[in-house]
């Protein structure tokens, strides 16, 4: 290979690797921007209707059901103001929990039932041994009892 | 005692300084390391949520600063260079690319490895994982630029151009979780807030974050070496070094 050709070879590898890197860029300002909708901005219709979207927030306490033997489950998924009915068929992840963030790809069908072909487990920043975790259950159990009374 | 830090601005004195140097960091990177390693895996707790999956935040956490941390840095040093026309300068520059690109390359790939796990998926196209991968295309295509032309003094200033562009990437990386809605968690770590972390978790990460600083010192003072020897290759000095040294 001359020198002229490599250096022909290398610029047009930057050129290539520069424009891939700029058309991500871009695809991530259009959609990918926004990687999930919360349940109240689905209700208020700002999700995209008809097209697979992502929706995101945590499952709702005591909605999780499986159906039957299948693999088949349904949950709830809430903003805490909003709650949209989920039906998925698959494997979850290890960290999904009622309580805890998940965000689903799917569709929205006639019928309100978001139906989600996939489902990924959101966690949070915190990280902490379990005695710690279990402690701030109790204090914050406590706390609701106190102003309850 | 005033030091002329001047004299180190010159390829020939600051040859021989970080040849010393290079020994003192490389032993604190290999101690920070071991002791780094040896918290994350046997002394910090398990994690509540994680279990034991999370241990690999202590490699992909410093990773990822770093890689951030090394553009500004690349991109200061480049920036200086064709500001100031120093020579030596842009040789940093030069010489801190492709360890940028490992550890971008390291937080990508162990982020995969976290994610497949605890998300169920080895890569999303969120805003922080398209960012992150963006910055790995800048560093490439600034090695890439900077191959493509043959005289240095060009190479360094193109260089230049793309690595200051690219500085606008860096805060899109970082504020990305708070922006937008993404897959990513937060930051359990930040300035204006105290950790979200146990303390024997944040030592170890912060311990292996020095590792990381200490390493990249080290092979970038090795790195700009080489190219020290190889631009200055025509002068006396170097020549009078082959002279005495095989």
């Amino acid at each position: 290979m001359k020198p002229r050709h490599k250096k022909i070879a290398i610029i047009a590898a930057s050129v290539t690797a520069l424009t891939i890197s700029a058309i991500l860029v871009l695809n991530v300002f259009q959609s990918n921007l926004v990687f999930f909708f919360s349940p109240s901005q689905v209700v208020a219709k700002e999700a995209p209707v008809g097209k697979s979207f992502r929706i995101g927030g945590l499952v709702e306490e005591g909605s999780l059901k499986r159906q039957g033997n299948s693999t088949t489950v349904s949950f709830a998924v809430t903003d805490t103001a909003e709650a949209i009915k989920v039906v998925y068929t698959g494997i979850l992840p290890d960290l999904f929990k009622e309580g805890k963030g998940v965000v689903a790809q799917g569709k929205i069908a006639n019928d309100g039932i978001f139906y989600a072909d996939e489902v990924l487990a959101k966690h949070d920043e915190n990280y902490m041994p379990p005695e710690a975790a279990s402690a701030l259950e109790q204090a914050a159990k406590a706390q609701k009892a106190s102003l309850t009374q | 005692m005033s030091i002329n830090w001047y004299k180190y601005a010159s390829p020939a004195s600051f040859y021989f300084l970080a040849g010393k140097m290079i020994w003192y960091f490389s032993i604190a990177a290999a101690v920070l390391l071991i002791a780094g390693l040896y918290i994350g895996f046997f002394v910090a707790p398990t994690d509540f949520q994680q279990g034991e999956a999370y241990r690999i935040i202590f490699i992909h956490v410093p990773v990822a600063w770093m890689s951030m941390f090394l553009y500004v840095v690349m991109a200061f040093w480049a920036g200086i260079g064709l500001a100031f026309n120093t020579r030596l300068s842009s040789m940093v520059a030069t010489a801190i690319a492709p360890t940028g690109a490992m550890f971008t390359f390291l937080a990508l790939w162990t982020g995969a490895w976290w994610g497949k796990p605890m998300w169920g998926a080895w890569w999303v196209w969120d805003a922080r994982l398209t960012s992150e991968l963006i910055l790995l295309f800048l560093y490439i295509g600034f090695m890439s630029l900077q191959a493509a032309i043959d005289d240095p003094r060009r190479a360094d200033k193109a260089g230049a151009i793309i690595a200051l562009v690219g500085v606008v990437n860096i805060p899109i990386i970082y504020f990305s979780v708070q922006w937008w809605n993404t897959l990513h968690q937060g930051a359990s770590v930040s300035i204006t807030q105290s950790p979200k972390m146990a303390t024997a978790m944040l030592a170890g990460m912060l311990i292996m974050s020095l590792a990381a600083w200490m390493y990249s010192i080290a092979m970038i003072l090795k790195r700009t070496r080489a190219i020290i020897l190889e631009r200055e290759r025509h002068t006396t000095w170097v020549a009078e070094l082959k002279g005495t040294k095989r």
